[in-house]
């Protein structure tokens, strides 16, 4: 049995649709076999983990809190690898940007002005920026492989936090706790809707970032910038555009928003530093840029989806006692369904069961 | 006897990095980029452990490590050579995949004794004064590490087989028309990689820290992509880069021991921002850089019926 694969003259409208779709059913589908494997009743368990946590207002709320910065860290990544550009070390830039937005509410403690969110959110974009700069720079500079280098200095900025928070920066009444001082009211982000849970306006900087970037793909010639680089190099040259230039943007870009995202988790939800703030949402909004086929609109679509996930395996964990590490299972299945569906956009596949070549027998056309 | 002792760990550092870059680089030899190194170390490690556990003995942990990392990196082979999907983020995929599922396979096995694979005296030469304790006095995977580099150098090098090899990765069309098999000799390429990076993972829950901790590959699957391209894909340079980075993660665990007034967690990053400084170092010649990468590194290859 063979499998062959024939190039299609122009992507299937259809299958652009159908893939993600069928990524996500065969996903349940094995996640299903894997809890049974487990011996759980796998009805039950994917109820527990994927519907659930939709039946109350409560959880909708951690759904938005959860969902807001991989969809912000996601739409960033979609212009990264739209224009060929690896940024897998949004998960540092996240934790720089964390870092930097807290600069002014761990110094100046006891500052309170309306102008402290604000700043904070700046400086977080910057830090976030500076520090996606450097394979930027790396790059354009030295030629060297972006890859490599964005995910080495995860590991940099995860310890810089860690020694922030234990040495210069750890909360003076905190019993010694790894922790900064709380910030005041004045720094923290609000909620949206008070009243019924604690959803912050990190959901709604994310669906600003979202529709914004898809308009500047769709309408700018930014955007057409970006494609053009990132299908053809040599096409964009001709065309006027600079290469370089594209890595320095879309670089500086992604980690602006990843930064954004840090401070506003940090701001938002967690209202100090700690030495973890993050449960992978850099690495995971990989697989929602994915998911979401780079798309911004599908990002929102697929961040909501990844959200569930972690959510899910949260509530899993009490619901049918398996371990939350179930939800990084379902992740990286996902991703790997998601890539294989993709396939049936650009080419027909055909399975080949006898020897003899063109002898299709059957397959997806 | 402290050089001695440094010596020895330097060497336990270094051979996971060393195996596993070695694996790499046949398979980035052939063109393939898999990003998955650590996904599969991580895979080798914890069915390492679990089958040493469960069989005491620890040579049956080996072959598990091995077994695992060859049948997980067989999913990034069909997906990125029968269904042409990005390498990148298939590589990725492949990781976090791997990261998630050893987790969960792992989970019963945290706090557990492990079970350590003993030294082998090579007889007469574990003797000798220095030299004997150091070289002659070790597990069976250090010198396997060897054997690998000599081994992967005279494929690459001096065999017909390794040159077809070197061929395919460098045109796979050219090769095609030729009539060589370039798919098949890239599923191979990366299941050998696979079983390396398995057989890498293996040495850290069986001899590095002989027990299961969730991430305990902490980013060397990574640090062995590095060290392939350091050593501009030759099995020497490669291993010179791996003992360089094996030493700099000693250094930095005897100097946080002995308190030479930097925070511990500058000394934990060390290794990390040597990656970056190493990997400038080497790229910044482009022509260099031109010459040594697979010209067909990370593209997809269909061929034509």
């Amino acid at each position: 049995m063979r499998i062959e694969l024939e190039k299609r003259a122009q992507a299937s409208g259809l299958f652009t649709l159908v893939s993600p779709i069928l990524a996500l059913v065969l996903t349940l589908v094995f996640g299903g076999l894997m809890f049974w494997a487990l011996g759980k009743d796998p009805l039950f368990a994917l109820y527990s983990f994927f519907i659930a946590p939709l039946t109350e207002v409560w959880s909708l709320h951690e759904l938005a809190i959860k969902a807001a910065p991989l969809i912000l860290i996601a739409v960033g990544l979609s212009v990264c690898y739209r224009s060929n550009n690896w940024n897998i070390g949004a998960e540092g830039q996240f934790t720089v940007g964390a870092i930097c937005g807290s600069i002014i509410p761990v110094t100046f403690y006891e500052w309170q002005s309306p102008l402290l969110l604000p700043l904070m959110m700046i400086t977080g974009m910057i830090g976030g920026a500076l520090y996606a700069a450097i394979p930027a720079l790396l790059k354009t500079r030295f030629n060297t492989n972006e890859i490599l280098t964005s995910l080495m200095l995860v590991y940099i900025a995860q310890f810089t936090l860690d020694y922030l928070v234990r040495g210069p920066w750890r909360d003076p009444q905190g019993f010694n706790f790894p922790q900064t001082r709380e910030f005041v009211t004045e720094g923290i982000l609000p909620a949206i809707w008070e009243d019924s849970g604690r959803a912050h306006w990190g959901f709604v900087f994310a669906l600003v970032a979202a529709v914004g970037v898809w308009f500047m793909m769709r309408f700018t010639l930014k955007g057409f910038e970006v494609t053009v680089l990132g299908q053809s190099e040599r096409a964009g040259r001709f065309a006027g555009f600079s290469s370089r230039g594209m890595v320095w943007f879309s670089m500086l870009f992604s980690g602006a928003l990843a930064g954004l995202a840090g401070i506003a988790e940090v701001s938002g939800s967690i209202n100090h530093l700690q030495p973890s703030i993050s449960p992978g949402y850099g690495f995971t909004a990989i697989i929602v840029a994915f998911l979401g086929r780079l798309n911004p609109l599908g990002i929102i679509v697929a961040g909501l989806v990844l959200a569930l996930t972690y959510l899910g395996g949260e509530g899993a964990q009490l619901a049918i006692g398996v371990s939350d590490k179930v939800a990084r299972v379902f992740q990286g299945l996902l991703l790997f369904f998601v890539l294989s569906c993709d396939t049936l956009i650009y080419y027909k596949v055909r399975i080949v069961l006898a020897k003899a070549r063109g002898s299709a027998a059957g397959g997806v056309q | 006897m402290i050089v001695e002792a440094i010596l020895l760990t330097v060497i336990t550092a270094s051979t996971p990095l060393v195996i596993s870059a070695l694996g790499e680089l046949v398979t980035e030899r052939a063109g393939v980029l898999n990003l998955g190194v650590e996904g599969m170390m991580i895979m080798g490690a914890v069915a390492a452990f679990a089958a040493a556990q469960m069989t005491g003995s620890p040579l049956t942990g080996m072959i598990a490590g091995i077994a695992a990392g060859a049948v997980f990196s067989l999913l990034f082979a069909f997906l990125t050579l029968t269904l042409v999907t990005n390498q990148v983020a298939t590589g990725l995929a492949l990781t976090i995949l791997g990261l998630g599922l050893s987790g969960q396979i792992g989970e019963s096995f945290v706090g557990q004794p492990g079970v350590r694979l003993p030294a082998l005296n090579i007889p007469g030469l574990s003797d000798l004064p220095f030299v004997g304790p150091v070289l002659f006095h070790q597990d069976i995977l250090f010198y396997l590490s060897i054997v690998l580099v000599i081994g992967v150098h005279w494929f690459l090098f001096k065999s017909r087989t390794g040159l077809m090899l070197r061929a395919i990765g460098d045109s796979p069309s050219s090769a095609h028309t030729l009539g060589l098999k370039v798919i098949r000799a890239r599923y191979l390429a990366v299941m050998f990689g696979g079983a390396c990076s398995g057989l890498a993972g293996a040495q850290l829950s069986l001899v590095y820290t002989p027990q299961w901790v969730e991430n305990m590959s902490s980013g060397r699957g990574w640090i062995a992509l590095a060290l392939v391209v350091f050593g501009s894909w030759r099995p020497w340079r490669v291993l010179a880069g791996g003992y360089l980075f094996g030493a700099v993660t000693v250094g930095q665990l005897h100097a946080q021991a002995f308190g030479i007034g930097l925070p511990a967690q500058f000394l934990s990053a060390l290794p990390y921002a040597a990656t970056i400084v190493v990997l400038i170092a080497i790229s910044h010649n482009r022509r260099t850089t031109l010459i040594n990468t697979p010209a067909s590194l990370g593209k997809p290859f269909v061929p034509d019926r």
